[in-house]
């Protein structure tokens, strides 16, 4: 099976920081793929670079096996991948539904959409549905997104990122602000998503986390992909030894 | 306004969830949401510094009316009122949009200043004093405005300068143009009775033109921020510009065309000041930058951007003008009228801001008890209750 979105050999450098060093990715139509690694190891970079909001020095992105160009966030956004930021990126005076459609609001019909109205009914319709295919804990659609907690806030940036993106979502550390209750429920989410064949990428540090929702995962360490492991069958040493370099496990080189 | 159509939406969207998602959640959350959402049109209101600020200016003319009596509730009066309060109205819409997007716009007094010189210039060296001579003041007057504005928005969005600096720069460097294009002389164009008559002696239904001029700019300007993409995207901007760019809205470009229309606005103010006045007064806007914010800050805008009405604005405009109008007529010193204003403008932000953080205190609150139902028991309407009272 061709991955939806692969990486080979991508490279940058901040100054003298090499932060991707010929680093490789791939993930499936309808997996969880974990991104895993120590700080600095390069993960956020990853999803820059495979998001559209990084330059690269060198390598190539398929999607769909076709050698693509990410030089714009809107390049990725048109494929149908869509990011979760850690810090959300939600506007906090708005509400959840005018968040949901921030950029991509529903024009009202005819001349009054021409003139830049919205059909906010609608929008708020299909913010509601989200919600609810998440099992939403989001009750008010109405209220400013800043006063909700942070389980509210979160599912409202992955409801976001699920209705747009149609081929690969990528969660960056998901749940490092939430607590139990919620958390599952974002695991959950993820596994719920991955049903509708759509491919997740989850970066976490919660390794028991990681190991109970993705299909694989794959480590990286000093800016490279130095491993990857089934998720079923994986210890928890395992990762932390690959992460830390005292295991050398990478067979897969580019 | 938005509250009539979305009861109906709701409860049918509630009707399509109860046939296909697990019985016991919906029971629990269709009972809750219209509840929730009666509360929420109170709760809104009330929270709004909006509706506060216009009770404070009931009351305002209900004192002003008990004591002035009949001078001061009279059709006439509040006329006049409305009368002075035109130019600053029409700089009023464009400033609500600049702060709502965090941003500040203090050379709108010294652009209007230059649109009026550039105008009158223009007005006064052509001949004839009819339609063909009031529509070229008009478009030099706009583009005039419009070419500040554009300055403003390059410097601000490009060149990232901070907006404080970037107009308080350009309100040295208008004002200082309008007087080298002139040498310091105020342009009187009496003879251009087009516009003159018009904005002394023309009334629609007994009520100045000037004033429906204004209305109508402050109604599309409303209409622009409160129901359209751009309205949308300028309180984006200023809740959180990088959330924003990341769903893919030309920030730049946002900013841009707000400050451009914010200076086109100053041009539209500066036709209604000569046509008003039928003269240029140069060193006469030294404080309509202040005035201007003053009333969008009163009206409930928030200086850090994201939150703001139009109608906010304009009850912000009336707070000053009917203090002004009523101390002269009850026989006060109309000084006091500053030292007011003053009190309500730190008043007003301060009622708000410790609003605004016990809301933040309740939002904490509220978590909790709607984390622990998370397991959907029962209680339908007692939380969205909860959560919406906690926020006054």
């Amino acid at each position: 099976m061709t991955p939806i979105l692969e990486a080979r050999g991508l490279s940058r450098s901040f100054g003298s920081v090499r932060a991707l060093d010929e680093a490789d990715f791939d993930v499936e139509e309808g997996e969880v793929v974990a991104l895993i690694g120590d700080n600095g190891a390069g993960k956020s970079t990853m999803v820059k670079a495979m998001s559209g909001n990084l330059a690269l020095d060198s390598g190539t992105v398929l999607f769909d096996g076709r050698q693509v160009a990410l030089t714009h966030p809107s390049d990725a956004t048109r494929l149908g991948i869509e990011v979760v930021y850690q810090d959300l990126a939600l506007a906090p005076h708005l509400d959840p539904t005018q968040n949901m459609f921030l950029g991509r609001e529903i024009a009202a019909p005819g001349l009054l959409g021409w003139f830049g109205f919205m059909n906010n009914k609608e929008m708020r319709r299909k913010a509601r549905q989200s919600f609810n295919d998440l099992g939403g804990t989001v009750r008010s659609l109405t209220s400013p997104v800043g006063n909700m907690s942070g389980g509210q806030r979160q599912q409202i940036a992955i409801a976001r990122a699920i209705a747009w993106a149609n081929r690969v979502v990528f969660l960056d550390e998901p749940t490092a602000a939430l607590g139990v209750v919620q958390t599952r429920n974002v695991l959950e989410a993820i596994k719920r998503v991955r049903d509708t064949g759509i491919a997740v990428v989850l970066i976490s540090h919660s390794m028991p986390e990681v190991m109970e929702v993705a299909d694989r995962i794959q480590v990286m360490r000093l800016g490279r992909r130095v491993a990857t492991f089934k998720g079923a069958d994986t210890t928890m040493e395992q990762l932390v030894g690959a992460m830390t370099g005292a295991l050398e496990t990478e067979g897969q080189s580019s | 306004m938005t509250n009539t159509p979305a009861a109906p939406d709701l409860s049918k969207s509630d009707a399509g969830r109860r046939s296909s998602a697990p019985p016991v959640t919906e029971n629990g959350d269709g009972a809750a949401d219209p509840d929730h959402h009666n509360e929420s049109i109170w709760a809104r209101l009330r929270s709004r510094q909006t509706t506060w600020i216009f009770l404070v200016l009931v009351v305002i003319v209900a004192f002003f009316a008990i004591k002035g009596g009949d001078r001061f509730a009279s059709t006439g009066n509040f006329l006049l009122i409305a009368q002075n309060l035109v130019v600053l109205a029409v700089l009023g819409v464009g400033m609500t949009f600049v702060i709502v997007t965090s941003g500040i716009d203090l050379s709108i007094g010294s652009v209007m200043v230059f649109a009026s010189v550039v105008s009158a210039k223009t007005m006064a060296a052509m001949d004839g004093s009819g339609g063909t001579v009031v529509l070229v003041g008009i478009l030099t007057a706009i583009a005039s405005g419009a070419v500040w504005g554009w300055i403003n928005g390059i410097l601000v969005a490009k060149a990232k300068i901070p907006p404080l600096i970037v107009t308080l720069g350009t309100l040295s460097a208008a004002l200082g143009l309008a007087q080298v294009i002139t040498s310091g002389n105020n342009i009187s164009i009496m003879k251009v009775t087009g516009l003159t008559d018009f904005g002394i002696y023309q009334r629609i239904l007994g009520i100045p033109a000037l004033v429906w001029v204004a209305l109508v700019i402050v109604v599309i300007g409303g209409i622009v921020l409160h129901k359209t993409k751009f309205g949308r995207y300028t309180y984006a901007i200023g809740s959180n510009e990088e959330a924003a760019r990341r769903v893919g809205i030309n920030v730049d470009r946002q900013l841009i065309l707000i400050y451009l229309y914010t200076g086109a606005l100053a041009g539209v103010g500066a036709v209604m000041y000569l046509a008003q006045f039928g003269t240029t007064t140069i060193a006469g806007a030294t404080l309509t930058n202040l005035n201007v914010i003053t009333a969008v800050v009163i009206g409930g805008t928030s200086i850090f951007g994201g939150i703001g009405t139009m109608f906010g604005t304009v009850v912000g405009l009336f707070i000053p003008a009917v203090l002004q109008s009523g101390l002269v007529i009850i026989g006060v010193q109309s000084f006091w009228q500053s030292v007011a204003v003053g009190v309500v403008l730190i008043a007003a932000v301060w009622v708000d801001h410790s609003r605004r953080a016990a809301a933040l205190r309740g939002a904490k609150k509220k978590s909790t008890p709607r984390r622990k139902g998370r397991s959907r028991d029962s209680n339908p309407s007692s939380t969205p209750a909860t959560s919406s009272s906690t926020q006054q």
